[in-house]
């Protein structure tokens, strides 16, 4: 009746994962209580939970992953702790539970933090850069977002009902095949990527359609700010690259479930083409990861330069190049796995073709900076801790380009040093630079400064901390993923990585103080204008946070930096350079529970055929059916906005703007 | 001035199969459908042909097949879904060859690299020679 | 001759152009460089045209497992029938040539007519179907099923993955032939449509594929 769903799921004998379950539990439950009794339920289901706004789902996802963050961060020092202690003695993790909690910590962190981040803050700043409305589908962007929080949801009860892979964050076989990995973990893991692997795509769809075919009038390809184009560049790899990882997903599956024979080590399978495919995915997952986080370096290096972008079409050629290139290179994931030299040393020199465009971008940035008035706020010091690590991480990438090298250094420690460096310097570092540098525009007040740049300062030193040990492991030859080890030497490394971790989590929680700080004194963060920070593009033209329909009247755009212009041009002449508009009455997406319920059956369905209850995995296709014909019958997709309420937004932004021209007038 | 060009002067880009859309002249929607359904049928029928009939030289089979089939593909891309070469259909052909581009690199990367991931082993005969 | 494509004529959200005048002129094309954001129906069509490009990337991932372990075929070829398969390819053709029938009748507004090309489009898509089933099970009955080896299951997971989608296409025409009955020619059924015959052309463009690359090349020398 239910499959092999029992009471011996939960794991009654391991008080860890008990108490953390009752942990987040406990939170879980006082926070939608607390909602509750404040009354803030209605509002937070008619404004959030069924929100198409971009803005609104931007919001969320950042949250999604900055909840999941903590998790996967978690994950990492209970490792660098187990390992710290595993020297002397057995640590405290079997080695069992350290597996899962390996596979748990990459899989959270590339899925459930680094996507759904950058997802976020693509999802709201494009549609404000662009100078539009909202994203081509916003209902699709709402069942994307929750597809996601879906499959997160997913892994989350693995930490509670049943177990989670033991495979690492890639699922290698035979190790995951059902002869060797035989209970539930994997299959938590596949369908958890299955779920959100399709929101994904359907977002990356949805912010490809809207950035080609969506600008405001006058704003051609080459008047784009560098965000949107990297944006664009990410979004053509997710459509390119995450089709495989469905097939691949699905392969793996088919072999668990229908007894196919893909990957299997007899009857002609091929474990091999695991490897292959899902690196062919993989290597373009990171560009996705990471040319975003590059976007908002070009939006935050020259906003707090003071400078335009130095080399604009250089920025974008080089972006496009990167988008490119990302394709020819996976097989260096793999360099050892018995490929001739001919095809190694192509896909190892097409690896260090590929760090010339991203040279040029660092170039581009430095340029930038050179001549310009730097202000050292919060982000700005993101961006430059920013370029001296992911210098390092990808000189190190190069380092390991090599084949030969690679043969030493694959699967040690060097390598996970590498890949962090570039990912927390990288991808990390831009998307906190983002998160402080949007932060007032989403909700109309800044972050403290002060805890802002402990933070930073703690998490950067920390990071080196942390990971510059491990170069030094991985030289000296300590394997990655190791529950204990018995040499001497690697013992004071291993210490200084976990005493770096401990500065991490100092970070972190300076960042929560940040935000609770924030919150209380919100009143005098407040950000009037709805341009804090002096900015250059059409997002800082709306107040902060804007209205749902983001722009009264749709910007028309002339030259790059439009925004900038205008502002350079209102300064001059001491007031606003455009009369107000006759307002009209606007038409926007209406809300509806679309996403939640579709994401509502996706986990049924996920859960139901991980514990192989077939009959509730039907009801959750015939729900998911149903909900689609109950969206596609409603007659009325959208609701208007009066012209009285457009224009009391407007006009008190309008106000507040002429009032501060005036006043810099006057001085 | 031809009528899509007037079109498309005034729309700007055409959504793949919107070429017809609104239109009230069916002769041409249904010439073009027409045309694309018998070549698509000669050129399904040279397949089946290709394979059974001795008349073509064996290795070239192969490649044969691959030719029309992309012959093929190309009719349904032209007569049905109304993808032309002009500027108002850039974005659709653009989105295509990335598209196809995509699709060779992941068929023809993976083939070349799995089968070159036996390079460095014995050569199967002999293994099979040594355990006899 | 003019194209009608959203609800309103031309500024469905009025957002018209700000007063600033500084004198330049703009491109008037809509959706193309500096027109500002194209129509409605413009932007479904060209997203879902995305969609389907990614969708093909994903048959190209199992098309090129297929092609990995038809390289190990030791386990003996596939015992096609090629009579079977020549008559699946008229099914799907024809039915392809019969939704563009349909969508004509759609821009002619005749919903008789929509409805039984749409009708006949799904017996033949149902038709393709069946034969395929049958084709499956007579397969795996002969021991050359999904389970038996690698080369099988690929073969099962590839043709498998089309029938899957000839499936969702099927179940996706049926609510458009409701929703057409029952809300008429309204814009966004007919962008649902044009969608629709997007979905079913490209899915006889893999059949293509699928049959010269899977099926006949098995019979090539």
């Amino acid at each position: 009746m239910f499959g092999r769903l029992t009471w011996q799921a939960i794991p009654w004998s391991e008080p860890i994962p008990l108490v953390a379950a009752g942990a987040v539990g406990l939170m879980l439950a006082a926070t939608v209580g607390w909602v509750f009794i404040k009354g803030y339920g209605p509002y937070i289901w008619k404004e959030w939970i069924t929100s198409v706004d971009h803005k609104r789902i931007g919001v969320m996802y950042c949250l999604l992953a900055l909840v999941m963050l903590l998790r996967g961060f978690s994950d990492a020092v209970m490792m660098r702790s187990q390992q710290a202690l595993a020297f002397y003695g057995d640590g405290y993790l079997p080695p069992d539970h350290y597996n899962q909690i390996f596979s748990a910590h990459g899989t959270i962190m590339i899925f459930f933090v680094a996507m759904p981040f950058v997802i976020g803050l693509m999802n709201f700043v494009v549609p404000l850069q662009l100078g539009i409305r909202d994203v081509a589908f916003p209902t699709l962007n709402s069942v994307s977002f929750w597809l996601t929080a879906a499959g997160a949801l997913l892994v989350n009860i693995s930490l509670v009902v049943g177990e989670f892979a033991r495979t690492g964050w890639l699922p290698y076989p035979p190790l995951s095949e059902l002869q060797y990995s035989p209970g539930v973990g994997v299959d938590y893991y596949l369908w958890s990527l299955q779920i959100s692997g399709a929101g994904t795509l359907l977002s990356g769809i949805n912010l490809v359609t809207t950035i080609l075919k969506m600008r405001a009038p006058g704003m051609s390809y080459t008047r784009m700010p560098v965000f949107c184009w990297t944006a664009l560049a990410s979004n053509l790899l997710i459509v390119a690259a995450f089709p495989v990882l469905t097939a691949v997903t699905a392969m793996l599956l088919l072999d668990r479930y229908l007894g196919f024979h893909f990957f299997t080590n007899e009857m002609g399978g091929n474990p091999m083409m695991f490897v292959n495919l899902i690196w062919v995915w993989g290597h373009p997952e990171v560009y996705i990861l990471v040319l975003p986080a590059f976007g908002v370096f070009s939006e935050v290096i020259s906003t707090f330069s003071g400078k335009p972008l130095f080399g604009y079409r250089s920025m974008v050629a080089a972006t496009m190049a990167i988008c490119l290139l990302s394709w020819l290179v996976w097989l260096h994931h793999f360099f050892t796995m018995g490929a001739g030299a001919d095809v190694n040393g192509f896909f190892g020199i097409m690896t260090m073709i590929i760090a010339v465009p991203t040279g040029v971008k660092v170039y581009n940035w430095l340029f930038t900076m050179y001549g310009g008035k730097v202000r050292f706020e919060p982000p700005m010091l993101w961006s430059i801790g920013f370029m001296v690590t992911f210098v390092i991480g990808g000189m190190t990438g190069v380092l390991m380009a090599v084949p030969p090298a690679d043969f030493v250094l694959h699967n040690s420690l060097f390598l996970v040093a590498h890949f962090h460096n570039v990912i927390i310097g990288g991808v990390l570092f831009g998307l906190f630079a983002g998160y402080n540098y949007w932060f007032p525009k989403a909700f109309g007040f800044r972050l403290d400064e002060k805890w802002g740049k402990r933070a930073f300062w703690l998490w950067f030193v920390g990071f080196y901390a942390a990971f510059m040990p491990l170069y030094v492991l991985g030289l000296l030859g300590m394997t990655r993923r190791m529950q204990h080890f018995d040499r001497p030497e690697w013992y004071p490394w291993v210490l200084a990585a976990a005493a770096g971790a401990g500065l991490i989590a100092l970070g972190i929680g300076a960042q929560i103080i940040q935000l609770v700080v924030s919150i209380r004194n919100r009143a005098a963060l407040r950000d009037i204008t709805g341009d804090p920070w002096d900015g250059r593009t059409l997002e800082w033209a709306t107040a902060s946070p804007p209205p749902a329909f983001n722009f009264a009247v749709m910007p028309n755009v002339k030259g790059e930096e439009p925004y900038w212009g205008m502002k350079t041009k209102a300064r001059e002449l001491a007031h606003l350079l455009t009369a107000e508009p006759s307002y009209q009455p606007i038409s926007v997406p209406r809300n509806t529970a679309t996403g939640v319920v579709t994401a509502f059956f996706a986990v049924v369905i996920g859960f139901a055929m991980i514990w192989r209850i077939y009959w509730l995995a039907g009801i959750g296709f015939v729900g998911l059916y149903a909900a689609f014909v109950v969206f596609a019958w409603r007659n009325r997709s959208e609701e208007e906005i009066s012209a009285a309420e457009v224009a009391r937004r407007d006009r008190d932004n309008r106000f507040v703007r002429s009032s501060v021209l005036a006043e810099g007038a006057s001085q | 001035m031809s009528q899509r060009g007037i079109e498309a002067e005034r729309e700007g880009d055409v959504g793949p199969g919107l070429e017809l859309e609104g239109s009230e002249d069916t002769s041409r929607g249904l010439r073009s459908y027409l045309i694309g359904f018998a070549l698509a049928v000669g050129l399904t029928a040279a397949s089946f042909w290709a394979v059974q009939t001795h008349a073509i030289y064996g290795p070239g089979i192969s490649i044969a097949l691959v030719t029309l089939a992309i012959a093929q593909m190309g009719i349904h891309l032209v007569f049905f879904l109304h993808i032309t070469t002009g500027p108002d259909n850039t974005n659709n052909v653009l989105a295509l060859a990335f598209g196809v581009l995509i699709v060779f690199l992941v068929v023809f990367g993976s083939l070349w690299i799995m089968a070159n991931l036996n390079h460095n082993m014995i050569p199967m005969k002999m293994l099979m020679d040594m355990q006899r | 001759m003019s194209v009608v494509t959203s609800f309103s004529p031309v500024d469905p959200h009025h957002l018209g152009h700000s007063n600033l005048s500084l004198g330049t002129e703009w491109e008037d094309a809509r959706g193309h460089g500096e027109g500002g954001p194209a129509s409605k129906s413009v932007i479904v069509s060209y997203g879902f045209w995305i969609f389907l490009l990614s969708d093909i990337v994903m048959f190209s991932a199992f098309f090129a497992a297929y092609q990995v372990l038809a390289g190990n075929a030791a386990d003996g070829a596939l015992s096609f029938d090629l009579s079977n398969v020549a008559i699946e390819t008229g099914c799907l053709l024809l039915s392809s040539f019969l939704c563009g029938v349909a969508s004509l009748c759609a821009n002619r507004r005749r919903l008789l007519g929509t409805e039984i090309f749409l009708f006949l489009t799904g017996v033949l898509g149902a038709a393709f179907l069946t034969l395929e089933i049958r084709e499956f099970v007579g397969l795996i009955q002969q021991h050359q099923g999904p389970a038996d080896g690698a080369y099988y299951s690929a073969f099962f997971a590839l043709v498998g993955c089309h029938g899957l989608h000839i499936t969702a296409g099927l179940l996706w025409l049926g609510t458009m032939m409701a929703q057409i009955f029952a809300k008429g020619f309204r814009h966004d059924v007919l962008r649902r449509l044009t969608c629709f015959s997007l979905f079913w052309h490209a899915l006889d463009i893999v059949w293509v594929a699928i049959f010269s690359l899977v099926y006949l090349m098995r019979f090539a020398p």
